[in-house]
């Protein structure tokens, strides 16, 4: 193609990601997004100008070199592109799909500025996908072995890239994790149509090909605490447990059947597999046909009633205690919702969930409320309005409200210091807690963030430890 | 995967296991379980170190077949693997010297009750055992019960074997007797471990009751086995699973663990399907 000039660049619209079809998709639960083809990727690419000061990388919490890769991908050399963003990016596959970029990377983009930014989600996500299904995920080179062992616990986003670079640097690193499966939220919460498991198996296997060592059903604390990690032979500890405790809204008859955490739904469904019950042994609430109400406005939330609708839901409402323009979910899952018939009722708050007298919840008691004056977070804080009382009739309910602290390894390891809410406190830069050898990164520091802040926490972590480990001789 | 060193049934539809997790052995403490998954395709479920030795590494589980897992569970014999195996998981047992302390089991109960009354044993305590079982049958552990407490009653629903009638009955004439009773430990079906809170209730004797919610991941992250204690929701894998069973809503936790009884039994009838195919097969074979 010939050079085309920034004026000619800037009348190519954005690309659209080919994707499921609405009334499809609601009824399984295959990817939604199909990915561009190298076509649209190319042509996507163009629209790069290239700026000599990309204001986009500035957005991006690890600084992937984007003009640099989409200069790459506009000129067909894909699998070089990968390698470009994975100095930077050790699972792009993930994050193409799940970073919030309307508010990072995209949101900073000049052409962004007049036009539709440059689709960078979608063309590192392309980039990742055509290396994942034409070489295979490559393996870097590994650096002699320095005979250091680290052990990282939990094998969320921020524990398998530590994990990744710290093998690479020489060390031997052992990823301790609760679950039988790897991945944390990546695999219990985040649902197969947004992210198929396959890509994070794909990510845990390349890892586990460096040389890391698995060890699954292990709960740091309840088998062995960080203490007896270190005087058992490792000699630095990174702790990456997550945000894994889920807050409830603690109002009357929420032990009703039939009212969970987005955390327990989501777990059933997608680690477990509830949604090929009875061929998997694990069942969930009989959502066909029923009315569900899930309580929240997140991402969380967004996967909760997006599942709700796949398992059969009549009606599927999101209940939001303030307006659409506060609801913290990325836009383009909020936007996904409604195509599928998902009813968002705003401005609504539960005061009690309603029960059949054996137990079972038929309804929930909403407030309606309005907007007053901006809170401590920025946003507009919701005011009750008194005498607003309604009914609404549900069967389910999911509680997505966000989640705190797991206290497993603070009861277990006191003598790291905490906030008040649980969370690990570390130095920003090195990722360093107060105890000698102990590293904390991703949600269990931040409280519940995203994928890639909790990459970018893991790798700080690891150039950390490889320091720590590299003077502590 | 986790090896099954030895396998047998030691009543009607319960099984002991002795299964291959050296780290396990070492750190369990009585009252903490592990969750298990069968198979791949498997659901996760608690069940009660029962025991464990520390020298060959391995933990004992004693298992009732009651639905799908648990069956095929006990389908498993020795040699075989559990896909799945962590733990210790939930609050140890509060165990110090109370005194005299009753430890009653029902069913397999008794399994659960167990290292609970050895430790108590250990701390110094009078231990009393009562196990209960609907018949001689389902009367489970004696002869371990036997080794480690300084009284053992059992007792019989039809009583075709030592005394006639409930757990409860027995206790009642303890307390009759004035003996003295420091803490009851009541563990098994939750209509047993009410009825022993009502009794124990009156007479304001320290009464601990193990419960068994369904649980998920065990860890504190899915509120799946959230209970209701003296009116305050509690996560029973990680505050539990022991509580003051004066102040357990056992009416809320047995409707809870009611929510997916139409499943339990699809997911039965899938099994025995299977073991029948199994039969019809080698049926064939021969
Ligand atoms: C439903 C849902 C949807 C989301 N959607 C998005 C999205 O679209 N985009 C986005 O950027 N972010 C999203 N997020 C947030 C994002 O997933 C998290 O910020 C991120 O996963 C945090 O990574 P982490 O490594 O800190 O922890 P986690 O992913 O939570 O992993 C922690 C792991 O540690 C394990 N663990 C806990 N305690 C122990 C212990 N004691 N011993 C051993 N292992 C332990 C846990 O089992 C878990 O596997 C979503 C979150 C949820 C819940
Ligand atoms: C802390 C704890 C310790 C336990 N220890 C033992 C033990 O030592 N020996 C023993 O035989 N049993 C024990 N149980 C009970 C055991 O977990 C259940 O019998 C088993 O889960 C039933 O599964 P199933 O598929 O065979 O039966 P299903 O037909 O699925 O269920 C039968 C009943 O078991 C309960 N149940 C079902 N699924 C679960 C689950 N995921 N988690 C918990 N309960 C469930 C429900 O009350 C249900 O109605 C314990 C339970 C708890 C919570
Ligand atoms: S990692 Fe996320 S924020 Fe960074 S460039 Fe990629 S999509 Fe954008
Ligand atoms: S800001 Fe936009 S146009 Fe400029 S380099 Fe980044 S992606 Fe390309
Ligand atoms: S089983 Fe999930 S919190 Fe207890």
């Amino acid at each position: 193609m010939a050079k085309l000039s920034n004026k000619e660049k800037m009348k190519i619209p954005r690309q659209a990601m080919p994707e499921q079809d609405s009334a499809v998709r609601r009824n399984n639960f295959e990817e939604v997004n199909l990915g561009f083809t190298e076509e649209l990727a190319k042509m996507e690419a163009l629209r790069c100008i290239q700026c000599p000061k990309p204001t986009c990388v500035s957005g991006c919490p690890v600084g992937v070199k984007i003009g640099d890769f989409i200069s790459l991908v506009a000129e067909g050399e894909y699998l070089k592109a990968a390698e470009k963003i994975k100095e930077d990016n050790m699972l792009p596959a993930i994050c193409g799909r799940v970073c919030p970029q309307e508010e990072q990377c995209e949101v900073k983009c000049i052409v962004g500025k007049k036009n539709e930014p440059v689709a960078i989600g979608r063309l590192e996500r392309f980039v990742a996908d055509f290396e994942r299904q034409h070489v295979g995920i490559r393996e870097p080179k590994l650096k002699s072995k320095t005979g250091k062992r680290v052990a990282i616990v939990g094998s969320g986003p921020a524990g398998l890239s530590c994990a990744g670079d710290l093998v690479q640097m020489g060390h031997d690193v052992t990823v301790f994790e609760a679950l039988h499966e790897l991945g944390g939220v990546l695999i219990y919460g985040i649902p197969e149509f947004r992210l198929p498991k396959e890509i994070v198996k794909a990510e845990v296997e390349s890892l586990r090909k460096l040389g890391v060592d698995f060890q699954p059903n292990t709960v740091i604390g309840m088998s062995d605490t960080v203490d007896e990690l270190l005087s058992d032979g490792y000699d630095a500890v990174f702790i990456a447990v997550g945000a894994g405790l889920p807050y409830f809204l603690n109002i009357k008859g929420e032990n009703y059947n039939g009212v969970y955490s987005a955390n327990e739904f989501l777990t059933r469904v997608n680690l477990m597999k509830a949604y090929k019950f009875p061929d998997y042994d694990t069942p969930v609430f009989h959502v066909k046909d029923k009315n569900i109400a899930v309580f929240g406005g997140g991402n969380t939330a967004m996967d909760a009633v997006r599942t709700s609708k796949r398992l059969g839901a009549k009606n599927a409402y999101i209940i939001y205690r303030r307006s659409d323009v506060e609801m913290p979910a990325r836009k383009e899952e909020i936007h996904h919702a409604k195509e599928e018939g998902i009813e968002f009722i705003y401005l609504s708050n539960p005061l009690e969930f309603l029960g059949t007298a054996d137990g079972w919840l038929n309804g929930v008691k909403l407030q309606k409320m309005e907007l007053g004056e901006p809170d401590a977070s920025g946003r507009r804080k919701p005011i009750p309005i008194p005498g607003s009382e309604y009914i609404l009739d549900i069967d389910m309910a999911v509680v997505a409200i966000g989640n705190g602290s797991n206290p497993i390894i603070q009861k277990t390891t006191p003598d790291l210091t905490y906030t008040k809410w649980g969370n690990i406190i570390v130095d920003e830069n090195t990722m360093k807690t107060s105890k000698e050898g102990v590293f904390a990164g991703g949600d269990i520091v931040t409280g519940g963030a995203t994928v890639i802040l909790a990459m970018g926490a893991g790798r700080k972590a690891a150039a950390a430890i490889n320091e720590f480990l590299n003077c502590s001789n | 995967m986790y090896k099954i060193v030895s396998a047998e049934f030691i009543a009607p539809n319960v099984k002991k296991f002795i299964i291959e997790a050296p780290k396990i052995a070492r750190k369990r403490q009585a009252g903490q379980f592990v969750i298990i998954r069968v198979n791949d395709n498997g659901e996760r479920i608690p069940l009660t170190i029962s025991d464990a030795n520390i020298n060959e590494g391995t933990i004992t589980i004693i298992v009732q077949g009651i639905g799908k897992t648990t069956k095929e569970l006990n389908d498993l014999e020795s040699g075989e693997y559990i896909h799945d195996l962590v733990g210790p998981l939930g609050k140890p047992s509060h165990i110090e010297k109370f005194g005299t302390a009753i430890s009653i089991g029902g069913g397999v109960g008794t399994a659960i009750a167990y290292p609970t009354a050895v430790a108590l044993k250990q701390a110094g305590n009078y231990t009393i055992s009562i196990i209960g079982g609907r018949s001689k049958d389902f009367v489970i552990l004696e002869d371990e019960m036997n080794k480690v407490c300084d009284e053992v009653f059992v007792t019989t629903d039809d009583g075709s074997y030592g005394y006639p009638g409930f757990v409860t009955t027995k206790l009642q004439e303890l307390i009759d007797a004035k003996r003295k009773i420091d803490l009851v430990l009541a563990i098994g079906p939750i209509p047993m471990m009410k009825a022993v809170a009502e009794v124990t209730r009156k007479y304001k004797i320290k009464t601990v009751v193990s419960l068994n919610p369904i649980m998920v991941d065990g860890t504190g992250m899915c509120g799946g086995c959230r209970a209701t204690v003296d009116n305050k929701t509690v996560f029973v894998c990680v505050d539990g699973p022991e509580f003051d069973a004066h102040k357990v809503d056992f009416e809320t936790l047995e409707r809870r663990n009611r929510t997916y009884r139409e499943d339990e039994r699809l997911a039965l009838e899938t099994h025995t399907c299977k073991s029948e195919t199994a039969v019809l097969k080698t049926a064939n074979e021969l």
